[in-house]
């Protein structure tokens, strides 16, 4: 016993480790009041660790070339031991981390998490949604089957549409006129070098979230509540230590996801075609363009956007400006939402509602995204754009509209 | 609120179901993998019909006797024809240059065709070659039209012709729809023992296309049952910490 507290006297006096143990678990004082919708991050966290291990034993034996990519990832399946297992809990893990994050970033919006004094905590957030967006769509190309090639190229033709620049562009991006082998090697290099950046995003998230510290579910800033727990006099009253109580509380959450993600794994690593589509069992074939092409389900709701914005002279370039704004307009979010409470709890009805609609909205526009364009199909795309822009464009207005129930001085439950 | 949004997202699930398809109707293949003599079968007619011109270049020969129960011995007297080794991938000898010039098209490489196009679809569609004289080799697919490929199997099956019907279309013209088949020529095989060869072969193109996959979902099992088994320990756990926060 005592060499072990020598030797972490040893350690903290020349790195703070007792201190960082202290100020980010067992002395974080979390809201006590935390709900099921707060498993997510700790749990996209895990996801993010699954990803990198297994993407790393996957890179062993897979093969950066235009040639031998598509048999290397048969040979994984095939002749690599547990190759198969490695490799399903890296395709269902891509899915299931975006699964959380949409999640995560509903559970936001329903306890207002982005307002003051969370502004960058949001921010951050958003932009590690965007580096997960570009890791995804790296990886995607690797499998080199149809659905990869063409998808990658409907994607990179994207860039080729901004004006001017446009074309330079694309073949920049590309490293060749067309996807090649060029491309293949500098997305896997990218995808290698992506998780590592979103790595140290989460780890500037979480900073940021410790000098806040978490928001909860009643919006009730617990710093700003009375002083004294049990386990400190100066700590808020709601306050619990991080370590032990939502660390055990975490592991529950850990097993529930596990099973869920173990029974995509073992008995539905497919997803009926949506987490590993059926043309991507076919080799990538320039030749050979598939009668309809889609973007992994994550990506469908914006994809459905670009393609409701009805182009201009020929130029599909609103619909990029579109697609990008439906994500660069999260970042404005902690400024548009003008209503004197923080959480849903203590919202109006309009707001539920709204809110509700944007869900439905989303998924909808995520449906018609994997979906061959018709008619009909436009029309419900292009009212669900309006919808998703109206919901954030126009909360300055509803959001003050909105009549809000008082919020309690202290955390309910 | 919460409950009911957790409701819509579950509500989700089952359109997840509703993978892309289209196109004609397709038969269930009612498919067995835990059936070895159904694979055993598959795999005979596997070599003897499709591995000169299609090649299944990701599938290895003492990994398929291995999972259909088959000695080394077995797999080299009764199904390789070649000179490959017992370890060697499923090739063939035909290059793609030759291929083009007979067929138009070289035939694509069978190792994961089943997860590219699905179960019933091969099994349909090794039922519906018919009798089609614009056609280099005289027939066609209904449900893959103007396929470059002969009807192999046709010895078997016998040759059958395709009965259309006129339908209103959606533009409000007539359009021929199929509508059934009718025999011409006997086969060496009844029709019901046709489906059964070509449920075998669809069988055997399932093992093919993700080998692992029988022993994937005995595995699953074991994985969900000590999760849950780890799931309550943890849940007490969590019960035993949090007693006294109220």
């Amino acid at each position: 016993m005592s060499m072990m507290k020598s030797a972490v006297e040893w350690i903290d006096t020349r790195y703070p480790m007792t201190k960082v143990w202290n100020e980010h678990l067992a002395q974080y004082y979390a809201p006590k009041n935390f709900n099921f919708w707060y498993l997510m991050g700790s749990l996209a966290m895990l996801v993010l660790v699954i990803q990198v291990l297994t993407g790393v034993w996957l890179a062993m034996s897979y093969k950066p070339d235009s040639e031998l990519a598509f048999g290397s990832v048969e040979y994984i399946m095939r002749d690599v031991d547990w190759g198969w297992l490695i490799r399903y809990m890296h395709s269902t893990g891509a899915s299931a981390f975006f699964v959380l994050i949409y999640l995560h970033m509903f559970r936001g919006l329903m306890y207002g998490s982005y307002r003051k004094p969370r502004e960058l905590l949001w921010i951050i957030g958003v932009i590690i949604y965007l580096a997960m967006m570009a890791t995804a769509f790296f990886g995607y190309l690797l499998p080199w089957g149809q659905m990869s090639f063409w998808g990658a190229q409907v994607i990179v033709n994207l860039f080729s549409a901004v004006p001017v620049i446009g074309p330079d562009l694309g073949v920049w991006v590309r490293g060749d006129y067309v996807i090649s082998d060029a491309t293949l090697n500098r997305f896997f290099a990218l995808h290698f070098l992506l998780p590592f950046v979103l790595a140290a995003l989460v780890f500037i998230h979480i900073i940021a979230l410790h000098k806040v510290g978490s928001n909860n579910p009643d919006g009730v800033e617990i710093k700003k509540g009375p002083k004294g727990n049990r386990w400190s006099d100066s700590a808020p009253a709601d306050g619990i230590p991080f370590h032990p109580y939502y660390s055990v509380k975490d592991i529950v959450g850990v097993a529930g996801f596990l099973f869920l993600f173990a029974a995509a794994v073992f008995f539905a690593p497919e997803m009926g075609g949506y987490f590993i589509e059926h043309p991507n069992f076919e080799p990538a074939n320039p030749l050979k363009t598939p009668p309809h092409i889609a973007p992994v389900w994550y990506f469908t709701p914006f994809y459905a956007i670009l393609r409701a914005v009805p182009s201009i002279a020929g130029s599909a370039f609103p619909g990029v400006v579109a697609m990008f704004a439906s994500i660069l307009v999260m970042f404005f979010l902690p400024w548009l939402d003008r209503s004197p409470v923080k959480s849903i709890r203590y919202k109006g009805l309009l707001y539920k509602v709204l809110l509700f609609l944007f869900v439905i909205d989303f998924i909808v526009l995520g449906y018609l995204g994997t979906q061959a364009t018709t008619d009909l199909y436009k029309l419900m795309a292009q009212i669900g754009t309006i919808y998703y822009f109206a919901f954030f464009l126009l909360m300055p207005i509803y959001s003050k509209m909105d009549k809000t129930k008082p919020v309690p001085e202290r955390v309910t439950e | 609120m919460n409950k009911l949004i957790f409701a819509l997202l579950l509500a989700l699930a089952p359109m997840l179901g509703l993978a892309a398809g289209g196109g004609a109707h397709l038969d269930d293949a009612g498919i067995d993998l835990g059936d070895q003599a159904s694979l055993q079968r598959g795999a005979k007619y596997f070599m003897n019909y499709c591995l000169s011109c299609h090649s299944a270049k990701f599938q290895r020969y003492n990994r398929m006797g291995k999972d259909l129960g088959l000695t080394d011995e077995e797999v080299i007297n009764s199904l390789m024809f070649t000179t490959d080794k017992i370890g060697d991938t499923m090739n063939i000898a035909m290059t793609e240059a030759k291929a083009t010039e007979w067929f138009g098209s070289p035939p694509p490489d069978l190792s994961v065709i089943s997860r590219a196009r699905g179960v019933d679809w091969i099994y349909t569609y090794l039922r519906s070659f018919y009798l089609d004289d614009k056609r280099p080799f005289g027939v066609n697919n209904i449900v893959f039209p103007d396929v470059a490929m002969p009807h192999v199997l046709w010895e078997l099956q016998g040759a059958q012709k395709a009965v259309f019907k006129l339908e209103k279309g959606s533009s409000g013209k007539d359009v021929e729809v199929f509508d059934h088949f009718e025999p011409v020529t006997q086969g060496t095989l009844s029709a019901e023992e046709y489906d059964q060869v070509a449920r075998d072969l669809t069988a055997f193109l399932s093992y093919i296309g993700e080998p692992i996959q029988m022993e994937r979902k005995r595995l699953g099992v074991w994985v969900l049952l000590f999760i849950a088994v780890f799931f309550v320990l943890a849940y007490m756990l969590k019960k035993e910490y949090w007693k006294d926060i109220h």
